[in-house]
């Protein structure tokens, strides 16, 4: 991983109009991703981590969602600022994207081949013939076995594996900088996940794809990010490195979801569960979005938004936990017997 | 592909032969006889024609000699018209309703399917607008009235087309624009619904963030998705036109085969009623079949060979 930054996106703002009014569902979201680098983006459904990526690829729902405020700066352009066909250009070749749902995203009347070669012929100018072999190379790269004779099959005929294979090559074709993933393993088994994450592994460190990973499922997260950013009600609220996060949690919220984390040796009955729901982002909250379930809220926290404060030089978190006047607050007992169990098996592991 | 039309065929025939024996016996439940109208023949008279055609044997009988003829293609000779056999008198009238049934079905869902298209894409714009409009008309007002609208504006005001009979190509483009109306607004609506919906699917996302742009991928991903609903109905409106045909032959004056089968019903005439009805459910099933090839043909997931 080199220092380099490849994409950085600054104080995005993105809205939905609805009839009840505007849906604030991205807040003032900055992050950069180096080159090589993964970038994993976790917390619950409704965070806005899918909303932010769309908005990434320019591919918000026109015209109910746009982006409202922000710069999201790739090289020289701003893509905060392109329109739908300015785009186009960069779509699939610059910046790709692997979804969720591996039964629903390809065509179901279109054959495997051809929708792998779609991106070939449209970005890198190649005749058929040149894109046949193209083709089947990366879905040879993509370990799918047989790939010549699968080219002609249509999406019915292959797993559910096999279809996000297929769509991580699709994704692939043109050599992406930056490969946005959202939930790739989520609709997907134990053990095809691991392959998947293999996969999707070995093809950064062949070509220092920077990746920014969008889950829910912390495991996935230790394994495959270099960073975290954790996202709650449409605001990062703490971001840092995977070892920061992990073994030096800053954020309440961020010690719910440690704590909420199944594991294998787990000796309490019952499941840890942050209690009570997220806001309404049709009307967000004053000021700390989490401070309704959190019980280490301050006065403050309903009032003002807490700025990022710096922990490290890549950790930064929205607490006001952090500032120099707050009282001294340790994450719970059960959440930090838990780091230190984390711990004391990574170490192991290592 | 030839095994799966060989079987269907089969099926087909047993369709049938459940159709006319249904109808030969509801059609013997009807009220009156071939003789109702025809007081002026004494009893003896009566009894030799009723000997002649065979209808004082018993029902049953009568069944099993109707079937058998039917095997050998015979549908048997009409009552109304002396001695003429109901499958000449039946082709001789084929030629008109199928030529405007034909066309007003392939012109109807093309343009609507267009009109459909056109309002997906400018969704919620004036266009859309339009062509909702237009869909609702279409569906709501009965052919009958565009037909007349059609006979006073474009035959006799402009003097365009002949207003009725039957002829050369001019005489069938009133009827036949009356007769697609309501296809082409039913495809219409159906094309621009599938549309919406196919365009918000995760494939659609995919392709987008491949790079393709908004035009090629409604027609390279979107079009074909959305025509296989499409294709679906395309079976009841072809036999809806087919039957539906009666009331604009009748006011364009085109010799058609919807007019002789009210005829048929109405003076018992059995072998008409029963050949009309065998043929329509003929071309029903034959367009059911067509239109199961047709999905293999759009639609890979479905695999007419059966099996992988």
């Amino acid at each position: 991983m080199s220092n380099e930054t490849i994409l950085d996106v600054k104080n995005l703002s993105v809205s939905f109009k609805t009839p009840n009014g505007e849906v604030q569902a991205v807040r003032d979201v900055s992050f950069s991703v180096g080159k090589g680098e993964t970038l994993a983006i976790v917390g619950e459904s409704g965070s806005g981590k899918s909303v932010t990526t769309k908005a990434l690829m320019g591919l918000l729902p026109a015209p109910k969602g746009y982006i409202k405020n922000g710069n999201i700066l790739y090289g020289n352009e701003d893509f905060a600022k392109l329109s739908d066909k300015q785009m186009t250009k960069y779509r699939g070749k610059d910046f790709a994207m692997i979804f969720q749902d591996p039964m629903t995203s390809l065509n179901p009347t279109m054959k495997v081949g051809t929708q792998v070669m779609e991106g070939l012929r449209m970005h890198r100018g190649m005749n058929k013939e040149e894109a046949k072999k193209e083709a089947v190379r990366l879905l040879e790269l993509v370990r799918i076995p047989d790939a010549e004779a699968r080219m002609n099959q249509y999406p019915h005929q292959f797993s559910g594996g096999m279809r996000q294979r297929v769509v991580i090559a699709i994704a692939l074709a043109c050599d992406p900088k930056v490969l946005i993933a959202d939930e790739p393993t989520t609709a997907l088994d134990v053990t095809i996940q691991a392959q998947i994450l293999d996969i999707m592994k070995d093809i950064q460190e062949e070509f220092e794809t920077s990746i920014i990973f969008i889950t829910h499922d912390l495991g996935v997260v230790a394994n495959v990010a270099d960073r975290v950013a954790v996202m709650y009600a449409g605001k990062i609220v703490e971001i840092g490195s995977v070892d920061e996060l992990f073994y030096n949690p800053k954020h309440p919220y961020t010690w719910g979801l440690l704590g909420s984390m199944p594991t294998v040796d787990q000796r309490e009955e019952e499941l840890f569960a942050i209690p009570g729901t997220p806001p309404d982002l049709l009307h967000p909250p004053k000021g700390d979005a989490f401070a309704p379930r959190n019980r280490y809220a301050l006065k403050i926290d309903y009032e003002e938004q807490p700025p990022m404060f710096q922990v490290s030089d890549t950790h930064y978190a929205a607490t006001w936990l952090l500032h120099e006047n707050s009282p001294d607050v340790q994450p719970p007992a059960s959440v930090q017997q838990r780091i230190d169990e984390m711990n004391g098996k990574w170490e192991a592991g290592k | 592909m030839a095994r799966y039309i060989a079987t269907r065929i089969v099926y087909m025939a047993i369709t049938l032969f459940i159709i006319a024996s249904v109808t030969f016996f509801l059609m013997k439940l009807m009220p009156g006889t071939p003789l109702s109208s025809a007081d002026r023949l004494s009893e003896s008279q009566q009894q030799i024609v009723l000997e002649q055609y065979g209808l004082d044997k018993p029902v049953p009988l009568q069944y099993v000699d109707y079937m058998l003829g039917l095997v050998q293609g015979n549908l048997g000779i009409s009552f109304q018209f002396d001695n003429r056999e109901v499958t000449e008198i039946l082709g001789n009238r084929i030629g008109p309703s199928l030529q405007l049934g034909i066309q007003a079905l392939f012109i109807g869902s093309i343009l609507g399917a267009l009109l459909g298209l056109v309002a997906a894409i400018f969704h919620n714009g004036i266009l859309d607008f339009g062509s909702t409009l237009l869909a609702v008309i279409g569906t709501s007002i009965p052919s009958f009235i565009f037909a007349g609208l059609l006979q006073y504006f474009l035959g006799v005001q402009w003097q365009l087309f002949p207003v009725a009979t039957w002829g050369t190509f001019a005489h069938t483009i009133m009827p036949t624009i009356a007769l697609l109306i309501f296809p082409m607004a039913i495809c219409a609506r159906f094309m621009r619904t599938e549309m919406l919906e196919v365009l918000n699917k995760d494939y659609i996302t995919t392709a987008r963030a491949k790079g393709v742009g908004w035009t090629a991928v409604i027609f390279k991903h979107g079009l074909r998705n959305a025509l296989i609903p499409l294709i679906t109905i395309l079976g009841p409106l072809a036999v809806s036109l087919l039957t539906g045909t009666l009331v604009i032959e009748q006011i364009f004056a085109v010799p058609g085969i919807g007019e002789q089968f009210v005829t048929a019903v109405t003076t018992n005439d059995y072998p008409m009623i029963m050949g009309t009805t065998l043929f329509f459910s003929f071309l029903f099933v034959l367009i059911i079949l067509i239109i199961d090839i047709l999905y293999g043909i759009i639609d890979p997931r479905i695999r007419l060979d059966g099996g992988k």
